[in-house]
């Protein structure tokens, strides 16, 4: 229960959740688990022949992923597969110890935003100036969704936080940092974009399971029309005050 | 064309340290990332295939290598999916949608939001359809992972 709780508020696709709770159960003798997994909540029942039946529901709030949590879980499922476990009070103390992986330093992730954002605008034709100015907008926007986009709710922090990529972009511009500005913002909006819902939203629709599916892929839908909304909104805004002056 | 996949190559592993991915898995991510984006790059300048065509192969591509890598490593395989897909993601079009619409230019709005639908969906047809092949396809590359990871999904 607790492997299936940590691998789907991490990012785990719907099938590995099922699958990895199911192995568990068979290996210690619970031989008619069943499983009902959707993407916000479990549904179990398990029991051994004719002992009573254990039922448990538990919901499961959407949260940021750590796709290490995942990769460890799935470790130690292969490694009870293969016997390394003998009680299931070190799979439970494992399993805490899993849960408590700290996530990557606050400031090494800002870095990474604004690195990452750097890095695509360049992709995306910028050049050095641009990169340069991407990486700022990169930094500032995960440092307001970390400290004030996660009190707020999903579709304000990512129409705030596209608005707020295209204003550090316009600034730069205005200062002379960086002269195009198409690569610039659609590099910076790149820590926005909603990566793992969509992946496994993707996923799960393929492996049948699709009342996830569609949750997770309504999800990443939402975001990128969030995106794209700040964005419009603060284009309309500097036209508005810059006399329609075309970019 | 070679600053150009170092930069996919960094900027999938920022994004790689962004999701949690463990630090042992950063270049397989980078690798997977730039591989992606050569793909997408020669099949758009060498030939004459649309940009959703070229995501579509570049989004095979990915996914097969990321598998290949999930196999090997013995590891889920969508720690490299989500990673390496994020080249091919079309910010530039839905930023250009974006910009467009505000602008009033409708036609050029709906003309790159549409190529940017397009585009998303040639993704996701890639995932699909890799995703589909058999386990067992590619296990039969390394017979000797095969062996020891039994049935165990990836």
């Amino acid at each position: 229960m607790e492997a299936g709780h940590i691998l789907l508020q991490n990012g785990a696709e719907i099938s590995r959740v099922e699958e990895t709770m199911e192995r568990i159960c068979r290996h210690y003798g619970v031989d008619s688990g069943e499983f009902f997994v959707l993407s916000n909540g479990i549904f179990t029942t398990g029991g051994h022949g004719s002992d009573h039946s254990y039922a448990r529901v538990q919901h499961i709030p959407v949260r940021g992923a750590q796709l290490d949590k995942v990769v460890a879980v799935n470790q130690l499922s292969r490694e009870i597969a293969d016997g390394k476990y003998e009680h299931i009070e070190d799979v439970e103390q494992r399993l805490r110890e899993i849960d408590r992986m700290p996530p990557a330093k606050k400031w090494l992730q800002v870095l990474a935003s604004g690195a990452g954002s750097a890095f695509f605008c360049i992709l995306m034709g910028g050049g050095a100036a641009d990169g340069l100015a991407a990486f700022v907008a990169g930094v500032l926007l995960y440092i307001f969704e970390l400290y004030i986009g996660a009190h707020l709710s999903k579709i304000v922090s990512n129409i705030s936080g596209g608005m707020l990529v295209v204003l550090v972009c316009l600034g730069c511009y205005r200062l002379g940092l960086g002269g195009k500005l198409s690569p610039m913002i659609s590099g910076a909006i790149m820590p926005l974009v909603p990566g793992i819902a969509f992946t496994n939203g993707i996923r799960d629709i393929a492996d049948g399971d699709y009342i996830s599916g569609a949750v997770r892929l309504l999800d990443a839908i939402l975001v990128f029309l969030c995106i794209a909304i700040g964005v419009g909104v603060m284009f309309t805004i500097y036209h508005g005050l810059m006399g329609g002056v075309m970019l | 064309m070679i600053v150009e996949l170092i930069a996919a190559a960094c900027g999938t592993i920022a994004f790689a340290l962004l999701f949690g991915v463990p630090r042992k898995y950063y270049l397989y991510c980078g690798a997977i990332g730039a591989a992606g984006w050569l793909a997408y790059g020669l099949l758009v300048g060498l030939t004459s295939v649309g940009a959703a065509t070229a995501s579509f192969f570049a989004t095979a591509l990915v996914v097969l290598l990321c598998r290949f890598t999930a196999v090997l490593e013995r590891c889920p395989a969508t720690i490299f999916v989500i990673t390496g897909i994020f080249p091919l993601v079309p910010g530039a079009k839905i930023y250009w949608a974006a910009y467009y619409l505000v602008t009033d230019q409708l036609g050029e709005a709906v003309t790159s939001g549409f190529s940017a639908l397009k585009i998303m969906i040639a993704i996701v047809l890639g995932i699909v359809v890799i995703f589909e092949l058999p386990h067992r396809f590619f296990h039969l590359h390394f017979r000797r992972t095969a062996d020891e990871a039994g049935g165990a999904k990836h």
